[in-house]
């Protein structure tokens, strides 16, 4: 191994250690606000790209119809809800959802995306993808959000899995890849960086500053991570958990909608390919011991690089070699852990 | 009281529909969901394109999902051999599930017409082996094809590329042997996932060995992103593929990257070129037009591997009738006897010799060594 092929190498590990690390942040911030462990992230992922790619190919963006499915079942539960109790009545912000949803739908249906340019149809993917999250949680996880983190976890492999096959349904079995945001390539010194990397890597570090400013400055980033601290505290301060799980949700599915939209000209993305990319945020999320985040995001860009470095050594024991590494650290995290989380 | 009579009265709907037995019945098991999806629902779409009738007798089909799963393939196996009373079973779409069924085919003496890629299913023959026929063509004509046309255009060394899986050692298997017989070198030996996100690191190893070129063994789309990433990193040897990626779909995601590459493919691919000699030509345009008819799409080639199966079995049926009732171990017995005898029968994917110790019986007349030439196939030389 020469220099050029380790900063080769470097790169390549550091494009994918950054997407693990966005979704290893968007896992935590999950778990964190609402005990979910969030199996079918790698569908927003999956879903994300695939969309893309069929705006580029002229094809429908089908995914529209999914969201209005998902978003009229929320809607029928939030009636039934409010009949049922008297505390809560019919609000008219219960049909912003649905509003939202049919708008995006109509127009991912009715522009002609094909022709209107990379950053467009990158925005209209994330706007079809982003509501994926609230509504899911809507849907699945409001009703039992008091239920054990094990019938969460459960759910969420539910979900996983109607999931990745409604996107079979949608997308069929062909995998699919976009055009690159620009063919262009620098030299630095003896490396040859392709633009595409900087793309990932500007686009992961600007989204963690913003989650950083998000969590630190704005109000509701403040009440999620109250939530996050102390679900029943948190509640008789006056935030909703039910608003506190949406927006989580919603986060989860923007950043893991950009990660779709970033990894899809690197790489050939087909139906089920997103379990095993969130498989490795997770692998990050648990370095970070599902509590830390600067931990989560270093070591899923660690782990990027070690399966960069690993694969070229030993291609064929690559997920060997990745998982193997894992076990140290697992047994590092259980014994530095002092006690063991109390099961509420 | 109204139960009980509901029950006597699907019983005896049942017996009627037991009695009324005198049709063959085949099943159907295919992988139209899961991870082999992009195989199975060619493979399932297939089905309604199949025979309906043979040697007098109509054919009834009872089509079955695996779901990509070796221990559902199994249960739907079971179902159909007992439930169903089966005559033959095509199918499943995996080479893993078909290793996994293949005992109870034999166990219960139904003969199995596997679509599947890998010859680990018919060899090495044996007791359970000889009721399996597998109508796809072995690696080894592939491998062998491909090699000779390396030998043809002067390469010396070669990287073998495929997925870390029983196709990928297959063919690292036949590969290598072809290979060293035509005193060609194997200097780089790598391996993949199809849902990897990168083959970066794998690209770099391969280019650092500077082969003169590059054969890619890897099934359906996933046999693109490595010859994309190579292309990329600047490798600019010439580049093998074998029929795994003679798809439309290989030439829509490599686009500009995979000009000029050697595929070794099926005559479907290039019917306009295609020379009317070939007498797969003909089945092949008629399993196509009816795909398009029914479906508006052109068919994957993995749904002629169903289409030939069906073909198989309308050839043999009317002589294993001699023998016995469609629904009598007779009768699939002699199916299966029937089946080795079959001689110069053209299938859409090449022309069937079966024999007892060969149950694919292809020879290269299958194989079109095709190449990318403006985003489209065309026939090599």
């Amino acid at each position: 191994m020469n220099a050029q092929i380790a900063l080769l190498l470097g790169q390549d590990g550091v494009i994918n250690g950054a997407i693990y690390a966005l979704l290893a942040l968007s896992i935590l911030l999950v778990f964190s606000v609402t005990r979910v462990l969030l199996i079918p992230l790698g569908e927003f992922v999956s879903f994300a790209a695939l969309t893309m790619a069929a705006m580029q190919a002229g094809k429908p963006a089908l995914l529209g119809f999914l969201l209005v499915a998902l978003s009229l079942a929320g809607l029928v539960m939030d009636l039934i809800d409010a009949t049922r109790g008297g505390a809560r009545r019919l609000r008219i912000g219960m049909l912003a959802m649905p509003a939202y949803v049919g708008v995006v739908t109509a127009l991912s249906l009715a522009l002609p995306l094909k022709d209107l340019g990379m950053a467009l149809q990158a925005l209209m993917t994330i706007a079809l993808v982003l509501p994926l999250g609230p509504l899911l949680y809507r849907v699945l996880f409001q009703p039992i959000a008091g239920a054990s983190a094990l019938v969460l976890l459960i759910v969420a492999i539910a979900a996983h899995v109607a999931l990745v096959s409604v996107g079979l349904l949608i997308f069929g079995p062909e995998g699919a890849r976009t055009e690159p945001f620009s063919d262009s390539v620098f030299m630095l010194g003896e490396a040859v960086i392709q633009s595409q990397t900087l793309w990932v890597i500007g686009l992961s570090l600007l989204l963690i500053v913003l989650l950083y400013l998000f969590f630190e400055r704005n109000l509701y980033g403040k009440a999620l991570r109250a939530t996050a601290v102390d679900r029943l505290g948190a509640q008789l301060m006056g935030i909703s958990p039910e608003l506190a799980g949406k927006v989580s949700f919603g986060l989860a599915a923007f950043i893991s909608g950009l990660s779709g939209v970033l990894i899809a000209p690197i790489t050939t993305i087909y139906f089920d390919s997103g379990f095993v990319i969130s498989l490795k945020g997770f692998v990050g999320a648990i370095i970070g011991g599902l509590a830390s985040y600067p931990v989560a995001a270093l070591g899923a860009v660690a782990l990027g690089l070690v399966e960069a470095f690993s694969t070229f050594y030993a291609s064929s024991y690559k997920e060997v070699i990745v998982f193997t590494l894992l076990l140290p650290v697992l047994l590092w995290r259980s014994l530095a852990q002092k006690g063991v989380e109390d099961e509420k | 009281m109204s139960a009980k009579r509901l029950m006597l009265s699907v019983v005896f709907g049942m017996a009627c529909l037991t009695s009324a037995q005198a049709q063959v019945k085949v099943g159907v098991v295919t992988s139209s969901t899961g991870p082999v999806a992009l195989v199975g629902i060619p493979q399932k779409n297939t089905v309604a394109l199949l025979p309906t009738t043979a040697g007098g007798q109509t054919i009834e089909y009872i089509s079955l999902d695996d779901g990509s799963d070796p221990s559902a393939a199994v249960s739907a196996f079971r179902k159909l051999i007992s439930e169903d009373k089966v005559d033959a079973i095509i199918g499943p779409s995996g080479t893993a599930s078909a290793v996994a069924a293949l005992g109870f085919a034999a166990e219960a003496g139904v003969p199995m017409l596997a679509p599947v890629g890998s010859t680990a299913v018919i060899l090495p023959m044996d007791d359970k082996k000889k009721w399996v026929f597998k109508t796809t063509q072995n690696d080894e004509i592939v491998s062998a094809a491909l090699v000779r046309q390396m030998v043809k255009d002067g390469v010396k060394t070669v990287g073998f590329v495929g997925p870390t899986d029983p196709f990928g050692d297959n063919w690292l298997k036949v590969s290598s042997a072809d290979a060293q017989k035509s005193g060609i070198k194997i200097v780089a030996t790598e391996r993949f996932q199809r849902q990897d996100t990168s083959f970066t690191a794998q690209g770099l190893k391969i280019l650092s060995s500077r082969p003169d070129a590059v054969l890619i063994a890897a099934p359906g789309s996933s046999s693109v992103m490595p010859q994309t990433t190579l292309y990329d990193l600047g490798y600019r040897g010439k580049y093998y593929q074998t029929h795994g990626a003679a798809l439309a779909d290989y030439l829509r995601l490599g686009g500009k990257k995979v000009e000029g590459t050697t595929v070794a493919g099926s005559i479907m691919l290039v019917m306009d070129q295609a020379s009317d000699s070939n007498p797969s030509k003909k089945v092949a345009a008629e399993y196509m037009g009816a795909y398009e008819k029914k479906y508006g799409s052109k068919p994957a080639t993995f749904g002629a591997n169903v289409y030939d199966a069906g073909l198989l079995l309308e050839q043999v049926i009317p002589v294993a009738l001699k023998a016995g009732a469609p629904g009598t171990p007779a009768f699939r017995a002699a199916l299966r006897d029937a089946l080795e005898q079959v001689k110069n029968l053209p299938g859409a994917q090449g022309i069937y010799n079966l024999s007892p110790t060969d149950h694919s019986g292809f020879d290269e007349r299958g194989i079109e060594l095709l190449t990318v030439k403006n985003g489209q196939w065309a026939p090599l030389n």
